[in-house]
Formats: C-alpha cells, structure tokens, sequence
C-alpha cells in the first residue's frame, strides 16, 4: 500500500468515528472532555457552533454517532454521547456573551427563509452575524417547525425548544408566523436576494383500506394529530387505540396517546420487529410505558357498526428475503386477526409536498416531483433559491437538517457575494501534540472499564398523567463526569514518524488491542492478513508508514485502537506521537 | 504515565486449545525502560505460551536480580514466579524441579546474573542436564546500575557513556556448548519470527535450553560504537536457517526443498522443522555447532537460530531415577512403606 498521507484532513477525521458519523460533524470528543472537566458551558458552546440545538438534540437525536463509536467496538455498547449532550445544555451558564456579535450595519441583502424548522433557523443563525437580513415565514404561531409540533413535550419541554430557538430569533430575525405561503412567485416577487426552502416533508401519508371513509374522525394522520396536540387542539383521545407504523412517529403517537386518555395502546406494524424504523430506544421506551408492538400484521380493513369504528382487521405475514436480500411480506394464510379501537393513527411515513411552488419558477421537479437540488451546494435550478433539510432530499432528521442549513448558509452567503457555490472554503483543522513530559498527556488516557449508564427516569405513574412532564431525566454531574470519562478520545491521534523508528516493537508488545504490526507491504487485501491480529473491518483504514530500515513498513489498523497512548508511551524515540486533531466544518463567511 | 493496561482487547484474538486468548498470559505493565529490548522477548513468550496451549498454572517462571530478572513480572501474571538472589536463579530451579518435575520451568536471567554472578551456578545447571528453559536477556551492559560493560560486552564496543572494552567477551551459547548443553540457541528480541519457535521449541525439549537473546539496552547501549544496538545486531546477524515448529496435534502442512530441510520429533510428539540450513552447520553434531559458532564470530557475525540440539538427551530426572510422581502428591503409604519392605530390603544387603 501506498504510505498513508496524514496530512488529508479527512483521514484522521475519520478516525474520530463519531464526528465523522455525526451530519454536522460536531467535534464530539472535545467536547465530552469538557463535561468531564465540569466546563458545561464551553461545552455547550463547541455544540452550539456545530449543531445550534444542543438542548434539544441532547434529548431527542437519532444519533447516528453512538453506533459509530469506537467503544462500541470493543464492549457491548457506545457511550452515550446523546444524553452527554443534555448534560451540557442542563448545567451551562448564561451563554448571552458568547452569542456571535449581529452588526449594526447590515450588508443590504436580504434572504427569506420559507419554514422556521431546523434548516431554516440554522441558515439564520450562520447569516445573521454576516449582517443579512432575514425573513422567515411560517405557518406555525412560533418556531422550531416539526420539533415544535411532532416532538412531544414528555421527551422535548417547550422551555427548552423555546430557549434554543429563541437565541436565533433575538438575533433580530423578521418573523411571519401564522402565515402560510402559498406562492413561491409571490416570495420571489418581493425581490430577495436569495431564498431558502426548509419546509420539511409536511404530508403523513394514510393508507386507503375499506371503511376508511365510513370510519371519519375516529382515523387521523399521525404527524397531524400530534401537532394538533401540541397546539393544545386536540386533549383526549378512545380507550383503545391503534397505532399504525413502526417508525418513531409511531412511537410519540402510541407514547401520547397512553397519556391523553388511552388505556388499550397497541402499535401494529407490517415488518419484523428487529425491521422498524424506529431507533431501538424508542421502542424500549414505548415498551417501558406497557405498550405492546405487534408485528408482521399487515391492515386489511377498519371495521365498523352501525356507522362507528369498532376495530380493525390484520393479516399475519411473514418476512421473506431473497437472495439480494430484498424483503417481501408473504401472508401466512392464518385467519385475520380482529382488533378492537375506538381511535386509529397512521404513522406509516411522511413525504414532501410543494403545492405552492409554480412549476414556471425555473426549480425543475425530478419524476418523483422533488426539487432538483445539487447534494453539495443546495441550490436549485433556480440560482437564487435553496433548499434544505426534509425538504430537500426527503425525510431525515433534526441534525441532518441542520448540517444542510450550514451548507445552504455557506452556498447563500458565496452567491450573495458574486463568488461560485462550488468554490467552498477548506474545513478548518488543527493537529497539536498533547505531549506534557516524558510520560504525561494533557488529555486523561487511562481507559475507564465502567459499562454504560442508563438514564434515570421520573416514575411511570407520573409520567403518564401529564403529557408534559419529562420522562428522562438526564444524567446528574456525577453521572454525567462517570460517562464521559468512557469516551476514548479518538481525537487524540496516534501520529507516527518513520524517521525516528528504530524499530524496537515496544509499541507493538505493549498495545492491548494488537493494532500496530511491522510486517513486509503489499496490497491492502494481503496486507491485512499480515497484521498481529485480524484486520476484517474494511471500514476502518488502515495507517501505512514510508518504507524502514528493514525494508518493513509500520501498519495500523484503526479499528479497535484506545488512543491510550501506551504506543507513545513505550516509544523510546517518540516515533509516536498522541497530537489532538480538531476538525471545525467550514462556516459560511469564512475565508477560502 | 500509565500505570495499568486498559482492560480491553482486540474482539477478534484468537483462541487457543484451551479457550485462551494471548491476554491470558499477560503480565503487569511493564515499569522497564521504553523501548527496552526484554519488552520484546516478554511479548514473545506471551505468544510462545499461548501458542503452544500451556496451562499457567503449569509454568513457573523463576529470575534472579538485574532489569532481566524483572521482566518476569511482565508476562505470565498467572503463573507460579520466584525472584531469586543474584545469580542464584538455578539453584532454585533445581530444588524445584526435583520436587515437582510436572511444571515447565522458565529461568529468565541477564548478562550479569548469568556470566558473572551466577556463573557457578548457570555451569552446574547445564552439566546436569537440568529440564527447563534458560533465557538470557543479553544487552552487554548492566542497564540497572547505569552501564557498565559487563562480561559479555564484545572486545572494542563502547557503550553510550563508556570506553571501547578492552576485553573479550564471554559468548554463552559456546560455553554451553563446551559444557554440554543438549539444547543451544542465539536469537534478537527484534526478531519475534526467530524467537517464538525456539521458545516453543526450547519449551519442548526435554533437558537444558539455553535461548541467549540479543536485547539491546536502548538507555545505555543502543549507540553507534556498541555491537548489540538494534542497528548492528540487524546488520550483523546471520541465520543458521528457520524453524518452525509445529505442535504434536497439527498435521504437517509444509513442505521444504530437500537438502536444505531437516526434521526433528520431539519427546512429545512435536515436530521441528528446520530449513534453508546454511550448509556449513549441522545442529545435530556438536563439534559441527562449535566450529560454526567460531567461525561466525571471527567473521564479525552474531550467528542466531537454532545452533546445537541433542536428540537424545536424558534430563536429570532420566539420569537420576527420581521419583515420576511430584513429592507434593506422595502420602504416607508412598514413603513409608512399612515393615515388610524394609525387611526385603535388609534382606537384599545381607
């Protein structure tokens, strides 16, 4: 193999597993390490800069991060960089002096973002300390789009989403709330610089089965209900309810319904269980709060009498995969099953809608009627209007939703200043040595063997009588500096330098988990069988020296490294070195 | 500084027979100097042990005093140890090994605590025949008292602080061989490829075997002018050929050129395979060993493989007659025996 060019930032970006995994790329252990240091604010704020909801991803991410975790690797489970988050957002200080400066004197453009979610506030956040103007419409009474009106208030307070999406707005944002847009001509007409599309993926599908008509108020729309419910329209619900869906919507839809009156809460699903959507903690949870999932049932139709919903019929099926491993559901030729209902919501899936873009606006709709939008830049085939978030590609989440913004805000900002979309600045990046003596590291690097904490929750019975108490509670400090100190800090990296090895193997013979050989090179394939334990995860590079003396070279394999710094340790000639790399995404309005 | 080894291992070592990973034969962190080539041998009989499936339990590791005799506590943390008085590391294992011939006895001693100190002792252990495993960790200096040249330091080389010594140098694997020792080896703590199947092998071999390992000494004698740097081992080193060894219940799978490859079974069953031999040594033939052993040094080479073996060798315990069973299982009924047997045995010397 070639020798591996350290100096490509993505390289050792990618080491640290969970930044890398993250949409926003938010500089995770950096910022564990300050938890632990009981620096919550300054920890709060590296989160701020990377995902600007810090308090309310600590609570509902889908965290792609933890299954990336290294930790994961090498015990049963990752650290649970999620609720550290929390801990962060819990025990800060006032942050108003550390909020960008917004200047007096403002740049004269002026951007409209349609939709106050997510992806719209973060092109406002990154826009506003530039001195842009910003308008931001949306058919809600405030901000925060679908975590406002599909997250419910038992996982996400209002205080929080308020207080988070409120640093924003204070920014001196122009708010149209209550204010449904109903023409894109109309927005372009007003003559904006640029416009910024981040409206989600606003329609729940429904599933048309007989009956459905005849069934009328007692079947709703999943995400419509729970927004209903969060606008306090709707405060109760049947008995018995059904929940169709195996995704997290159906997880807050059987959750709220348990608390708005629902005594028989069931949530029936076409696939296997180990098949949802939904993230296996939010089917712990929901099964926690005595809910249980049926799956392989697939709807047949509502049952009704006399003109009223009595149940509904499921035919059992069964998972079959072929070769590609591409699923079908085959019915298993059982009788149908009956279950009883006074309510049924359908969480079966959103998609986008856009009504009210007129198709002579220059945006091209693909055959699916989506936008075109270009995956880097944003922009559609309109130079002025970008898209992001759900609506841009289809349902995600929160944080992919805010990654977009960042990029959308970079891409609006270049083509406000005349510059190309394409021309994007390079990510800023750091590499510091954290050598203090001859054994001492400015970072702790002894591995802590503690498992994962589990989050404290209030007790079920109050849980369940108001929708708006918090079921977690969160980590505690002292819990909170225990679980941070199981991070592994996989931004501190191992750096080598052929130079000065004398090839002694100390660092070799000292590694616990055999990831440093020195071994004769070949090609990548061979190389990995060579190594002094099994290299199977291709996923994980694998870090090639130069040639050495012994014509050797010095491979290790990423994979289940502890950035202990045991091989730095025992280097005699400090061949290894552990330096901290920072890897910060570009912003918009910094310099190329 | 680190003062533990974290918990954790690769997810994927392999198991042996017995259901271990090579973790299992770990010792504490090492407190030895970075780099420090007796790092390197430790890590290799880790491997060796856990290749070969030993029981730790079954394995005593006995030292005596010097950075050599540390290295004990750094491997093996589950086996019975014993730190001895300078250079009476074989004593020890004699009184041990009498009294229980069913433990693999491994003496792990240096340069100072075998060529001089315990010279008297490393002899007597050889002419016996003693069954066990003697490594010598041989960095040519004594690296606990700052480095001084010791009496394996060659004529001319220089240490990091010191003159070109002015005298020869005791060479172990000819002494041993003058002595007759039924099992001689020379290897380098850099090389593990070497060093594991002649541990293994050395552990197999019913008798003395001496494994004199190069192990520089990075603090004190790892400089330009000193010949047992890593540097100058690495240029200077010949091979008498490779070894593989391939325990009792794997089948064969190898095959070499004939002519360039010998095997050897041995007590147990295990095989050794020895291959690329350099025409001019044969290891089976002692005076072959001695002449080759010479002529490698005279030439300026540090000569390491697999130098002499005896294929019959009879260990104290054969020469002996001594009791088959460990005296810690021998009860009454054992030793004495009563009355009747006493009187034959009168009745045998009238």
């Amino acid at each position: 193999m070639e020798p591996t060019d350290v100096k490509n930032p993505e390289y050792f970006h990618k080491v640290v597993d969970c930044q890398y995994a993250c949409p926003a790329h938010t500089p995770v252990p950096e910022y564990i390490r300050l938890i632990a240091a009981q620096r919550y604010t300054e920890a709060y704020m590296i989160n701020w800069e990377s995902n600007v909801f810090p308090g309310v991803l600590g609570r509902t991410c889908d965290r792609p991060c933890e299954p990336a975790c290294r930790r994961g690797r090498v015990e049963k489970e990752p650290v649970a960089i999620c609720r550290l988050k929390r801990v962060a957002a819990d025990n800060k200080d006032s942050i108003a002096d550390l909020l960008p400066e917004i200047p007096r004197q403002k740049n004269g453009k002026r951007i409209a973002c349609i939709g106050a979610g997510p992806a719209s506030l973060t092109v406002a956040r990154d826009l506003m300390p530039l001195g842009y103007d910003i308008d931001i419409y949306d058919n809600q009474m405030a901000g925060g789009g679908m975590m406002r009106s599909q997250i419910p208030s038992f996982r996400l307070p209002i205080q929080v989403l308020d207080e988070e999406v409120n640093y924003i707005l204070d920014m001196g944002v122009t708010t149209f709330f209550d204010t449904e847009v109903t023409s894109m001509r109309s927005i372009l007409d007003k003559g904006y610089d640029a416009v910024f599309v981040g409206t989600g993926a606003p329609r729940g599908k429904g599933l048309d089965l007989p009956g459905l008509e005849e069934a009328g108020d007692a079947v709703h729309i999943g995400i419509d209900w729970l927004s209903s419910v969060a606008f306090e329209h709707t405060h109760k619900i049947g008995k018995r309810v059904l929940v169709l869906g195996g995704g997290n919507t159906a997880m807050d839809c059987c959750r709220t319904s348990k608390r708005l009156g629902g005594e028989d809460v069931r949530v029936v699903v076409r696939s296997p269980f180990a098949d949802m959507k939904a993230s296996p903690w939010e089917k712990e949870d929901a099964m926690h709060e005595g809910i249980p999932i049926y799956d392989n049932h697939t709807p047949k139709e509502f049952v009704l009498e006399d003109g009223e919903l009595k149940g509904m019929l499921f035919e059992k099926v069964e998972a079959k995969y072929d070769e590609n491993g591409k699923r079908s559901l085959v019915p298993t030729g059982e009788d149908l099953v009956f279950m009883e209902a006074d309510d049924v919501l359908m969480a079966i899936g959103q998609e986008n809608a856009f009504p009210w873009i007129e198709r002579d606006v220059d945006i091209d709709f693909d055959k699916w009627d989506m936008p075109v939008v270009d995956a880097t830049s944003f922009q559609s085939t309109n130079e002025k209007v970008f898209f992001g978030g759900d609506a841009a590609f289809g349902p995600e989440n929160v944080i992919t939703a805010v990654a977009h913004g960042h990029q959308a805000a970079i891409s609006i900002d270049l083509y406000c200043r005349g510059e190309s979309v394409q021309n994007r600045p390079a990510p800023f990046t750091n590499l510091v040595s954290q050598k203090m003596g001859i054994h001492e590291w400015s970072y702790d690097n002894a591995v802590e063997s503690d498992e994962r904490y589990v989050v404290p929750l209030a007790p079920l019975a109050k849980a369940l009588g108001d929708r708006k108490v918090e079921v977690e509670l969160g980590f505690d400090q002292g819990m909170g500096f225990k679980e941070a100190e199981r991070c592994l800090n996989c931004d501190v990296q191992t750096v080598f330098q052929e130079d000065r090895c004398i090839e002694c193997d100390a660092c070799v013979d000292i590694c616990p988990t055999d990831c440093i050989s020195f071994v004769g090179n070949a090609g990548e394939e061979e190389l990995r069988t060579r190594l002094s334990a099994p290299a199977g995860n291709l996923a994980q590079d694998l870090y090639v020296s130069e040639s050495l003396p012994t014509t050797r070279v010095m491979v290790k394999d990423e994979n289940v490294c502890l950035h202990c710094g045991l091989c730095a340790e025992r280097c005699p000639t400090t061949a290894w070195d552990m330096q901290k790399f920072f890897y910060g995404v570009t912003k918009a309005g910094q310099t190329a | 500084m680190s003062y533990q080894v974290p918990k954790f291992r690769h997810p994927d070592l392999p198991v042996n027979e017995l259901g271990y990973t090579r973790a299992d034969y770990e010792g504490a962190i090492s407190t030895l100097c970075a780099g420090c080539g007796h790092d390197s041998i430790s890590g290799s009989i880790v491997r060796a042990c856990h290749e070969l499936s030993l029981e730790p339990h079954k394995i005593a590791k006995l030292s005596g005093i010097g950075c050599s005799s540390k290295a004990p506590t750094y491997f093996l943390g589950k086996s019975h140890g014993f730190n001895s008085v300078h250079g009476r590391m074989p004593s020890v294992v004699t009184g041990a090994a009498m009294a229980n011939r069913e433990l693999m006895y491994l003496g792990v001693s240096g340069d100072g605590d075998t060529a001089s100190i315990g010279m008297g002792q490393f002899t007597h252990a050889i002419r016996r025949n003693l069954n066990m495993v003697y490594i010598v960790m041989n960095n040519g200096c004594y690296g606990l008292t700052k480095g001084q040249d010791s009496a394996t330091a060659d004529e001319g080389s220089a240490s990091k602080k010191g003159d070109p010594n002015p005298f020869g140098a005791i060479d172990l694997p000819g002494l041993a061989l003058q002595l007759g020792a039924t099992f001689v080896a020379r290897s380098f703590s850099g090389d593990k490829d070497q060093l594991v199947p002649l541990i293994k092998a050395a552990m197999t071999h019913r008798g003395f075997a001496l494994i004199d390992v190069v192990s520089p000494c990075v603090t004190f004698n790892n400089n330009a002018a000193s010949t047992k740097s890593y540097e100058f081992v690495r240029e200077h080193a010949a091979a008498t050929g490779t070894v593989d060894f391939v325990p009792m219940r794997e089948e064969i799978t190898t095959s070499y050129e004939p002519g360039h490859s010998q095997e050897v079974t041995l007590h147990d069953g295990s095989v050794l395979h020895l291959h690329k031999l350099s025409d001019d040594l044969d290891p089976f033939d002692r005076s072959s060993a001695m002449l080759a052993l010479e002529r490698y040094r005279s030439a300026g080479q540090i000569l390491t493989g697999l130098i002499y073996m005896n294929k019959d060798s009879h260990d104290l315990h054969e020469v002996l007659e001594t009791s088959r069973r460990p005296l810690n299982t021998l009860v009454e009924e054992d030793l004495c025996p009563g009355n009747k047997v006493l009187q034959n045995i009168n009745a045998s010397l009238r």
